[in-house]
């Protein structure tokens, strides 16, 4: 049996909510794919799009960025400009040509260990099935959106 | 260099043309321009034989300013045979410095573009699809043309730069700060952009608020604007903030949001990247289906926020090194 494809998964999580949350599931023993790499800044308004740029490009196959759910940003509203931000980030890397489920935003609280471990095994299976990004071999012919 | 006036060369690669037509603009100091130096070459106002410029020495031009992105094996050989020649190479324009517009190909192909231009626009007229060939064989004997990459490149990425003149096209002033800076020999260090180290919003009269917010995207014919206000505020997708000043505001002065041309910021990773994190931080929008739906107006992202750095983004394809 061919072996299989193990993607490289970038978590860009702020401190406060999503990175507790992480701990919780990790402290319960809970199982969630070791694809995952966590990355904490913060908070999720500090995470710039050239953050993510630069993980699809230095060789995560994917991207998860996540922070405190809207309304409960330890510093009142940083997760607001996350929120406005991805959606055009999203629109651009498509025209980058990096497939939209490569890329997602989530809102995981310190209390919310398995919401942790199912999207972090959930996004480890939609890259898996989308094989490696490998942007530094892609040339962008028809990838565009 | 005992009594004998610098030599200055011009050159023109993947470019609209502007750049030339921009120095001509310094008006009357084009004049003190042909006095202080001797113009060597310089495709658009007189003419010149490639062979000639294999015959000069190595290093016997002092300045050589190129404008215009790389996208051709012949524009590749030019800037390979100038840079010998020259002793300071200037990467002049936003082509030359980042790409600039003919970088947007960077989306596409050879194949891709030649299957647009060539076979399906509406006006093409091609039932034997016949597409350029860099040899031809014919009667008479073998017609070539130069060999089109897949991939657009700032002069940097093909050849060593000194200075970078940004600007599509630069202004007149920066021009001459340029040119000034080259005949008093007060050069800055190499790698050096002529421009200011600060953000177009500094040079910008518009009145700016302490919260900025932008209450939805507007393109530009789909507003009338307040003459006096933040274009950004406006709904416009202005650039300012993002991109290096030394202009004079041109574009917002006169009401239209700032493209972007000069470039991003001294300490950028990503142009890009910094405009959209600009923009879409102020939106007004606290709800995911808000932000959704306003920043659905901002259309065409990647054109909007790459229009002059495609080839130099973060997220650059790895280009096929190019044949000389």
């Amino acid at each position: 049996m061919a072996e299989q494809f193990e993607p490289k998964i970038a978590v860009l999580c702020c401190n406060w909510c999503t990175y507790a949350g992480a701990d919780l599931a990790g402290t319960s023993r809970m199982k969630y794919a070791p694809n995952v790499r966590l990355i904490r800044t913060m908070c999720s308004g500090r995470i710039d799009p050239s953050f993510v740029m630069t993980a699809l490009k230095d060789g995560a196959d994917g991207v998860l960025i996540a922070g405190c759910h809207p309304a409960d940003c330890h510093y009142i509203n940083g997760n607001h400009k996350t929120m406005r931000r991805f959606p055009v980030l999203h629109t651009m890397l498509a025209q980058f040509g990096i497939e939209r489920d490569r890329v997602r935003l989530e809102w995981i609280s310190a209390s919310e260990g398995d919401r942790f471990v199912e999207v972090a095994n959930e996004m480890t299976e939609t890259v898996r099935k989308l094989g490696p990004l490998d942007w530094k071999s892609r040339t962008a012919a028809g990838n565009v959106a | 260099m005992s009594g004998k006036k610098p030599q200055l060369a011009l050159y023109w690669a993947a470019s609209c043309g502007g750049c030339d037509v921009a120095t001509l603009d310094v008006n009357e100091k084009i004049l003190d321009v042909a006095a202080a130096f001797d113009i060597r070459l310089w495709p658009i106002a007189m003419d010149f034989k490639y062979k000639d410029i294999e015959l000069w020495a190595d290093n016997e031009i002092d300045v050589c300013l190129f404008n215009g992105a790389v996208r051709n094996s012949e524009q590749l050989h030019l800037a390979k045979l100038l840079r010998r020649k020259s002793k300071v190479m200037v990467a002049f324009g936003a082509c030359a410095s980042f790409g600039g517009i003919p970088g947007l190909a960077n989306l596409h192909d050879r194949k891709t573009i030649f299957e647009a231009v060539y076979g399906y626009t509406v006006s093409t007229h091609n039932p034997d699809k016949v597409y350029p060939a860099p040899k031809l064989k014919v009667s008479e004997g073998e017609l070539t043309l130069p060999d089109f990459f897949d991939d657009v490149f700032a002069l940097h990425q093909v050849i060593p730069v000194e200075y970078f003149v940004p600007g599509c096209p630069p202004t007149p002033e920066t021009i001459m700060t340029a040119v000034g800076a080259i005949i008093e020999g007060k050069l800055p260090p190499a790698g050096s952009t002529i421009g200011i180290n600060r953000a177009l919003c500094d040079e910008c009269k518009r009145t700016k608020s302490d919260k900025p917010k932008i209450e939805r995207f507007y393109r530009p014919q789909e507003i009338l604007t307040d003459p006096d206000k933040c274009l950004l505020e406006q709904g416009l997708t202005c650039q300012g903030s993002a991109t290096r000043g030394g202009c004079g505001a041109l574009c917002p002065s006169v009401n239209m949001p700032c493209r972007g041309c000069y470039g991003p910021m001294p300490s950028s990773s990503d142009a890009g990247a910094d405009a959209l994190s600009a923009m879409a931080s102020i939106v007004d929008a606290s709800d995911e289906k808000t932000a959704d739906e306003k920043m659905a107006r901002l259309v065409d992202p990647l054109g909007t926020f790459y229009r002059f750095t495609l080839p130099v983004s973060l997220l650059v394809r790895s280009p096929k090194q190019p044949q000389s």
